[in-house]
């Protein structure tokens, strides 16, 4: 006898319906928080939606977007294949000098050149990054989380120091370094900007951002290598059973990772940024990036998706204070979301909920 | 001669008030790992008990207060974590993330509408923890003042090397130590015996939150005395990678710790002196760190059933 | 012989129609067990048939459906272990229950520590241990670690972790998967003794000698359902068997007689350490030819597997050499073996054999995923990996039908295996070892395992299987190696092997 699903397991069932469902409690705990603020709800959150109904808005969105989907899938790809990669901070960051160093240098080259040129100098630096700590993994066994930790922060002080050398720094007071080549920048052209009233900073990095989608996805479902990495990620004894390179695919999974992470470095200098500033702390693209990952489920479509969210939440966010609210009200929102997808648990055993018991 | 031995003294003094806070949460996040919950929500506990720790202390006006309210803050978060973990089976990495945003988002948010600011007001010398043996040794000697400048370091130093006896005790000499320990190896033995998995590892879980709080209490009750969003940007991973330096025992995140706290402290010398480059400097920590691993550590043994949730049947 | 300590007015232990559900699933289903002062109880049944199930809720790790525990005439809740222990229940699992990096003072005390004030009170805790391992005569070395001792010295720590809780009622949950024929009469020894001191004993077995051996009742478990109980020295091992299965099974396998071939697999003089830099292999000489099955008999941790890790490429060794067919493959990667005729049914088929996570098609190509045809410059070629799976679920009678997209984690052990064995054999290689390849399965398929291995020897293939079941090697090989100590102290055709002869020869004895 064949038995119709009811609503419930339908809901238990479905991973989609629980991403969909942690991010209405995330709202609905940043609601709570509104209230006890004593802020209008209405109006945070219509600030946020409304961030989004202009043609100058949903740019902003995509703009926002492009590195957190590249670092979404860096990380997911690192998930997929058996490996955690909190070090796409340190990679995103060596990618971005990288780019920046080419971008500065090299302006003189024609666009299409200094560009792709720019491309790979970020993810040859983000792969190298993410391949040492593969090798301190495979050649001594040391455990990858606390050397990429390391290397988080030794990426980020080298940055510091590169931004401050002469040749690279800005030559007025800025503390940062000099804006890269127009030549080096992916912006759209400033008349077609503003015909389209699009955000100032619209630029290419969204159409990159879904071909390294479609790349990635072919790569994981369709390849022998995607095969041979998710065979190691999954199970490493038995893939070397089968005659897999084990430290040879683990080398290969965290290049792959880190040169994503340096792509995405790349694309938020060349689409935003424009040049990078000495920082004081580390600005969280690596991290953002695991968040999008876990929204996103890992799967490279979500992880697009996801990365929208994100970059929407984020800008919208920026203009939360503009009612008063807090822009920290967004963190406790995807934290919030991120906790519930952590549980998920509680949403599979809804079906149980109102079963008989025996 | 006497410059060296006054430049020594800072360096120890540097090494003690940096070590301080990633030792606090390195032993927190023994007690988690060890009883085999993965916790990288440390960052986000630090986070809490910063603020907690501050904003109590600026209104009771008593930094012991505001300092155990800072532990139970992170203590707090801790329990979440538990939660999610320990009776919901969840993937551990992914909770964490979840607390390392909640933490500072939450706490951040309460310091916007209690100070309109995402700072908080600076404490004064009273409302921060105190420096018990400043000046005691006299500024007339060298050696008096290499003595100062090493003990002008505060309570909370003295306290954590305390605990790090107390937890070596409580690890390897206790009924509770010994179950604690069998829990993150093999919980299923464990079981068999009638010893409680899962609310062996909800207690350490939450004292792991615990002490990360207090950790991060005394980077800001200390010689920071005001909580700001990047007070505790990135320590509690750092406290992380001291214990797996220190193969997830306490002396061994002790001597992880001091080793980063050497390092920031010769950074803070060095820096002072021109002809170094700031940057530079500060990498020193954690290139150091990844070659001693490989010199002198080389593989560390995680807990068996680390990062494995552990659901009974029924 | 009657057993004089057996106390037929005292029952101890009864359990009276128990269910237990797994959701929609029965894994107990009415099922009655009384037993008595000093009575050693026999509990058979085939893997899956749940045996343990049962266990478990007499130790108070699951909970019963529906159904009384009643210990020593009382009702009693056992909603933990500790209400088991608490009840004088003691039980030894089959998967040991022992904190690896711990010693073995550590683990028998573990939840019962003695203590001074706050401190624990090792000195007593290790005094209490040596004591009680004297008086059963149980010897163990008190401070030795867990992962530095031998199974068999496992096992008794596991016993005493029950003594030492003041246990009258022990579970032993299939004791003897890994001992040899004198360690297990050791054990049966041990068994007498403790019943002599007023102790009963649960035995979970499916092994029918040693019930005869040892056990006074028999309660025979088929499906999760209740068959009876049995008097054993009224029955024999067919009677029990034929109760156990529900039909009629032969223990023999056909082997038809056959002339051996050129020599596939030879081994020189092998010398190699085990993962903690011990030498375990130390000058071993081997050769199985084509159309033969050679068993190697030995006890677990002599070095067995070792040998074959090297054989397969997965470690390397200090000296000597390994030819497949005249070709070296010492210490060449895993895929160079199984390029030159290396295919292997590995010991533990969650750990080596499959990603459990893959889908059975894509474990059926594990070592054959970059060829063709299931793979054309580097893309994969899922129409045609899909009919592989396809034609090998058919072949293999692997179940569910229509699986090929299913997670392989998601099978029984019996279909799990039958995957590797379906992608081992169509590999087609000259050299098959197959270890343990039966451990865990039930006795269908246990039957389907050894008729595919015999299959192959008979299509003249060089197997080499290794195995901690002695009756499994005696009746398939054709030659029988007896490993010790990382070598190979006798060869014997297999049509002469005697079971206590190959027990001494096991335990290292020297040849008369």
């Amino acid at each position: 006898m064949k038995k119709k699903k009811s609503f419930l397991e339908f809901v238990s069932d479905n991973k989609f319906i629980h991403i969909l469902l942690s991010i209405i409690l995330g709202f609905l705990i940043g609601a709570i928080f509104l209230v006890i603020m004593r802020l209008s709800v209405g109006e945070a959150y219509g600030r946020l939606l409304k961030s989004i109904t202009s043609v100058k808005g949903i740019t902003y969105v995509i703009v926002y977007a492009v590195p957190y989907i590249v670092a979404g899938l860096s990380v997911a790809f690192s998930f997929k294949t058996g490996v955690f990669n909190i070090g796409a901070e340190g990679q995103f960051v060596v990618g971005s000098m990288a780019a920046a160093i080419v971008g500065i240098r090299l302006g003189t080259l024609p666009k299409p050149v200094l560009i792709i040129l720019c491309f790979l100098a970020a993810m040859a630096v983000g792969a190298l990054w993410g391949i040492i700590v593969a090798f301190l993994k495979t050649k001594w066994g040391i455990n990858e989380v606390l050397s990429m930790i390391m290397f988080n922060w030794i990426a980020f002080y080298l940055s510091n120091f590169i931004a401050g050398l002469p040749g690279i720094k800005s030559d007025g007071s800025a503390e940062a370094t000099q804006n890269i080549s127009d030549n080096a920048s992916m912006l759209f052209p400033k008349e077609f900007i503003k015909k389209m009233d699009f955000a100032p900073t619209a630029n290419w990095g969204i159409f990159v951002a879904i071909v390294i989608m479609i790349v990635i996805y072919i790569i994981i479902d369709k390849t022998t290598l995607g095969y041979r990495l998710k065979a190691v990620g999954f199970n490493k004894n038995a893939a070397e059973y089968g005659g897999i390179n084990v430290n040879g695919s683990i080398m290969t999974a965290l290049a792959i990772s880190g040169a994503l992470a340096g792509l995405a470095g790349a694309l938020q200098l060349m689409g935003m940024g424009g040049r990078i500033s000495i920082f004081s702390s580390q600005e969280g693209f690596g991290f953002a990036g695991i968040v999008v990952a876990l929204i996103g489920c890992s799967n490279p479509f979500g992880v697009f998706v996801a990365g929208l969210f994100y970059g929407w939440l984020m800008y919208g966010g920026s203009k939360l204070n503009l009612v008063g609210a807090p822009t920290q009200l967004i963190n406790v929102i995807v934290g919030t979301v991120v906790f519930f997808i952590a549980i998920s648990v509680i949403f599979s055993n809804l079906k149980y909920l109102f079963r008989k018991k025996g | 001669m006497n410059n060296f031995i006054n430049s020594l003294g800072i360096i120890l003094y540097a090494t003690l008030v940096y070590a301080t806070p990633l030792l606090y949460a390195g032993l927190g996040s023994c007690f988690s790992e060890v009883s085999g919950v993965v916790n990288i929500g440390i960052e986000g506990m630090m986070t809490a008990g910063a603020f907690t720790g501050t904003v109590v202390a600026y209104f009771t006006g008593n930094p012991w207060i505001g300092f155990i309210c800072g532990g139970l803050a992170g203590a707090f978060f801790g329990m979440l974590h538990a939660v999610a973990t320990v009776l919901l089976g969840a993937d551990q990495t992914i909770a964490g993330t979840a607390i390392n945003m909640l933490g500072p988002g939450i706490v951040i948010m309460i310091a916007k509408v209690l100070f309109d600011s995402t700072d908080t007001i600076p404490l004064t010398a009273t409302q921060k923890i105190p420096q018990l043996f400043s000046g005691l040794f006299g500024t007339d000697t060298t050696f008096g003042r290499f003595m100062n400048n090493v003990f002008a370091t505060y309570a909370s130093t003295y306290l954590v090397f305390i605990a790090v006896i107390v937890v070596w005790f409580v690890f390897y000499k206790t009924r509770f130590g010994l179950r604690m320990r069998a829990c993150g190896e093999h919980p299923m033995a464990c079981e068999t015996l009638g010893i409680n998995v899962i609310s062996m590892r909800f207690l350490c879980v939450c004292l792991s939150g615990f002490l990360a709080g207090l950790g991060g209490a005394c980077v800001t009750m200390t010689v920071s005395t005001q909580f700001r969003p990047i007070s505790i940007v990135g320590q509690g991973f750092i406290a992380i990678a001291a214990v797996i330096f220190g193969k997830f025992r306490p002396q061994g995140a002790l001597v992880g710790c001091l080793l980063f706290g050497f390092c920031s402290g010769l950074k803070v010398v060095l820096g002072g002196s021109s002809g170094f480059n700031m940057h530079l400097i500060s990498m020193i920590p954690y290139i150091v760190t990844v070659i001693v691993l490989i010199l002198f550590v080389g593989k560390s043994h995680v807990p068996a059933a680390n990062g494995k949730p552990y659901i009974k049947s029924r | 012989m009657a057993n004089q300590y057996l106390d037929m007015s005292t029952p101890v232990i009864e359990m009276r129609d128990i269910v237990k559900r797994f959701g929609d699933f029965t894994a107990n289903d009415g099922i009655n067990l009384t037993v008595h002062k000093g009575e050693i109880h026999a509990i058979l049944g085939e893997n899956g048939a749940g045996k343990s199930t049962l266990m478990n809720q007499l130790y108070g790790l699951l909970k019963p459906t529906s159904g009384d525990i009643l210990v020593n005439g009382k009702k009693v809740d056992m909603s933990t272990p500790r209400d088991a222990i608490a009840a004088g229940i003691g039980m030894v699992h089959q998967h040991f229950m022992l904190v690896q990096p711990f010693t073995v003072t550590e683990n028998i005390v573990l939840g019962d520590e003695p203590v001074k004030g706050v401190t624990l009170d090792m000195d007593k805790a290790r005094k209490n241990v040596v004591e009680i391992s004297e008086r059963y005569g149980l010897s163990i070395d008190p401070d030795a670690k867990i992962e530095d001792i031998s199974v068999g010295m496992q096992q008794r720590v596991e016993i005493l972790k029950a003594l030492y809780r003041g246990a009258d009622i022990l579970i032993l949950d299939e004791p003897t998967s890994s001992l040899t024929p004198q360690e297990i009469e050791e054990l049966i020894k041990i068994m007498h003794n403790l019943t002599a001191d007023g102790k009963s004993i649960l035995l979970i077995t499916h092994k029918l000698k040693e019930i005869k051996e040892s056990a006074d009742f028999c309660t025979i478990i088929r499906m999760g359902k209740y068959i009876g109980t049995v008097e054993v020295a009224q029955v024999d091992e067919n009677d029990l068997a034929s109760m156990m299965v529900g039909r009629k099974v032969t223990f023999k396998v056909d082997k038809p007689e056959q002339e051996p071939g050129k020599v596939v697999l030879d081994v020189k003089d092998l010398r190699g350490v085990d993962y903690r830099g011990v030498e375990i292999l130390k000058g071993l000489n081997l050769q199985v030819h084509a159309g033969e099955i050679v068993g190697i008999a030995g006890i677990d941790g002599n070095g067995q597997t070792e040998l074959v890790e090297i054989i397969t490429g997965l470690r390397k060794g200090t000296s000597g050499d390994v030819t497949i067919n005249g070709t070296s493959v010492f210490n060449k990667p895993p895929a160079y073996g199984f390029e030159h005729g290396v295919s292997s049914i590995p010991a533990d088929r969650q750990k080596h054999g499959l990603v459990l996570e893959f889908s059975i098609e894509d474990n059926l190509i594990l070592q054959n995923y970059e060829k063709e045809p299931f793979s054309s410059g580097g893309i994969l070629q899922r129409q045609k990996i899909f009919e592989h799976a396809t034609q090998s679920i058919e072949t293999y009678d692997i179940r569910p039908k229509q699986s090929e997209k299913r997670p392989a984690g998601t099978l029984s052990g019996g279909n799990q295996q039958k995957v590797i064995i379906a992608r081992e054999v169509q590999n087609d290689k000259d050299l098959l070892i197959a270890v343990n390849p039966t451990r865990g399965l039930d006795v269908g398929a246990i039957e389907y395992v050894h008729k595919y291995i015999v299959e192959q020897r008979n299509k003249g293939k060089a197997v080499l299987l290794v195995s901690f079941e002695l009756d499994e090697i005696m009746s398939l090989s054709d030659v029988i190696d007896v490993i010790f100590d990382g070598s190979i102290i006798t060869t014997i055709p297999g049509k002469e092997a005697d079971e206590n002869y190959l027990g001494l020869m096991m335990a290292g004895g020297k040849k008369e």
